[in-house]
């Protein structure tokens, strides 16, 4: 059951005097009941820009986004309408996501639903709210004293996991999650990815799960999609992307991973660099980097097209409608 | 109190222990308090704040009482000697300290809530509101403010509450400048995307992110600008411009003072009024700015007593 819909999502960033830069130009994703979605891709390709239009922080210059079938608006100068914070964002940087002046019950108590926005389910009164609060940091594996304190008293990973349990005093439906782990040391970073995962299967909560790091993803998410230069190349279950990636930049991305073992291939960076959004190559967006790139990827630009049961790709070489080619044999 | 199985309630996984410290913001003020500069800053303004309370029970005579001879020099009598019409200076610089200090303190945090609120609002807003707001302060700043305090309080005339009123006329776009580029370093910070996306609307989230944030350096300009309040309120009366006699104002005795210039403890004393309490709050001003400023609390505190 698809809980967010992204319907042809296009970001642009407009600056005076220089060409208009879409980090997203035309984006679709779905994210259903407690699944979680990866959205992999290099730094720089409009993943956090995609992230913070879906929840309202960024305006949409054209596309929809949709929850539960309403449309989430982007956020004004008013109180965002309860209907759209089903929708909630944890942030990368534990440092700046909380307030370093605020006890951190009383930044958690925010999200809790209250009389004032008409909320049938509102948490009245301060003891109540408090009760509430406790029962969030309990949900993160925090203690209640914990809401007491102020930010500066926690290390990056607990900082990390007070911001996922404010975000679910809203309780969302779906969370988009811009690379919660990235600031974190490797032994919290599964902590928290392992308490996301948890929650999201509890909850029945969907989760974006947007990161550059795709040994994490793999480990969590059920679907991922891979961006390239603000559009999505491919969208595949998880294991078959590592097995037989079907786009050559899932490929490469895969390729680049360092592998265990002593027979294990050294890791093979992708060629080139991410080219400038600004003024992206004609044709596959891909194509200047891509080593099977053939006459027609430099003229037209391939469209995101279901080959093989749940899975689409971008790309010339990948037919509508399946069958699948193996991107090993074409190489060879 | 419940927990995760794997947590224990004591010590967190990252080692931390778990006791809650209701105090930590609360240490860092003492840590200003305790510098040197600091604590001579907080005795000087507790013994004027002192002499302001107890001045009808301490002074030796009537501020505007005449019934002593003209002109004494300083003696047991009269410590401070009197004034062309015979009246104690020491009482006067006593009942002086009872304007000159809530006079300054009304100043200062009229100038903060006019400034404040103004540059809040360019800082949060942004864009043409900002532009516009940013230009008057820049009109404003185009002066030298004792000249603009001056014209306005002439255009009103002298009395204390007009001198008031052209104060924080100059001083409140000084609060603004500082108010705005506090605001505009937050305003994109995630912590109010966060608090914006759980429903706090961008008003709200003005007042309850981003003022604590804001709360020290601001407190800290106002205490270095409460001096300069002392001062431009004395500088005002000087002119006959502020407070009007026989009110025992320390500029303007410092005015009588100075058309008497051999009956030189007319104007020295309460001179030095003004100059120990203009000093005090910049001693204060500047501990407190040290202390709040986590950088350079830490290489300061050698110099802690």
């Amino acid at each position: 059951m698809t809980v967010l819909d992204v319907k042809d999502v296009v970001v642009d960033y407009k600056v005076s005097g220089r060409p208009t830069v879409h980090a997203v130009a035309g984006v679709s994703l779905q994210v259903g009941a407690g699944e979680i979605v990866g959205l992999v891709g290099e730094s720089g390709c409009g993943k956090s820009s995609l992230g913070k239009a879906i929840v309202g922080l960024e305006k949409l210059a054209s596309g929809s986004v949709t929850l539960d079938g309403h449309p989430v608006a982007s956020l004004g100068r008013g109180a965002r309408p309860v209907r759209d914070r089903g929708l909630q964002m944890i942030f990368q940087d534990p440092y700046s996501s909380l307030n370093p002046r605020r006890r951190i019950w009383r930044q958690i108590a925010d999200g809790l639903p209250s009389e004032g926005d008409g909320s049938p389910v509102a948490t009245a009164g301060r003891s109540a709210r408090r009760a509430a609060v406790n029962e969030l940091l309990d949900a993160v594996g925090l203690p209640a004293a914990a809401g007491d304190r102020y930010p500066h008293e926690f290390s990056g990973g607990q900082r990390q996991r007070i911001a996922i349990a404010r975000a679910l005093a809203a309780r969302p439906s779906v969370i988009v999650a811009d690379e919660p782990v990235s600031a974190l040391d490797a032994s919290t970073r599964a902590q928290v990815s392992n308490l996301i995962v948890q929650i999201a299967r509890e909850r029945g909560m969907g989760v974006l799960f947007i990161s550059h790091d795709l040994s994490g993803v793999r480990h969590m998410a059920d679907r991922v999609a891979v961006m390239y230069l603000g559009r999505i190349v491919e969208t595949s279950p998880t294991e078959p992307l590592w097995s037989e990636p079907l786009h050559p930049y899932s490929d490469a991305l895969v390729k680049a991973i360092p592998k265990l073992g002593l027979d294990a291939a050294a890791p093979v960076a992708p060629r080139g660099e991410v080219p400038d959004p600004a003024s992206p190559p004609a044709g596959c967006r891909f194509h200047p980097r891509c080593p099977l790139a053939f006459d027609r990827c430099r003229t037209d630009d391939p469209a995101l097209v279901a080959v093989e049961g749940a899975r689409s790709a971008a790309c010339w070489l990948q037919p509508a409608g399946g069958p699948a080619r193996e991107l090993a044999l074409l190489e060879a | 109190m419940t927990s995760a199985p794997i947590i224990d309630p004591k010590i967190e996984p990252d080692g931390l222990p778990t006791a809650p410290n209701r105090w930590s913001i609360r240490v860092r003020v003492p840590r200003a308090w305790r510098r040197p500069l600091g604590i001579a800053g907080v005795s000087i303004i507790a013994f004027w704040v002192l002499i302001a309370l107890l001045a009808p029970l301490i002074a030796p005579y009537g501020p505007l009482a005449q019934d002593s001879p003209r002109f004494l020099p300083p003696s047991p009598e009269h410590w401070m000697g009197t004034d062309g019409v015979g009246r104690d200076v020491l009482s006067r610089v006593m009942y002086g300290a009872q304007i000159s200090l809530p006079i300054a303190v009304v100043l200062v945090v009229l100038s903060v809530i006019v400034g404040g609120v103004i540059g809040a609002i360019a800082g949060y807003a942004g864009g043409v509101v900002d532009s516009i707001l940013m230009r008057v302060v820049d009109l404003f700043f185009a002066f030298p403010s004792i000249i603009l305090a001056m014209a306005i309080a002439a255009a009103l005339g002298p009395s204390l509450t007009n001198a008031v009123v052209a104060i924080v006329v100059v001083s409140w776009p000084s609060y603004a400048r500082v108010t705005r580029s506090l605001v505009l370093s937050l305003r994109s910070s995630n912590y109010i995307a966060a608090s914006r996306l759980l429903g706090t609307s961008s008003a709200r989230a003005l007042v309850r992110e981003v003022v604590p944030n804001i709360a020290g350096p601001v407190l800290v300009l106002a205490t270095l600008e409460l001096g300069a309040a002392v001062l431009l309120l004395s500088g005002l009366s000087y002119l006959g411009l502020g407070a009007v006699p026989p009110t025992p104002e320390w500029g303007a005795m410092v005015s009588d003072g100075a058309r008497t210039f051999s009956n030189w403890w007319v104007a020295v004393f309460p001179g030095l009024a003004i100059f120990s309490i203009v000093l005090a709050f910049n001693f204060l001003g500047d501990a407190l700015r040290d202390g709040l400023d986590p950088r350079s609390s830490k290489s300061l505190s050698d110099a802690e007593i």
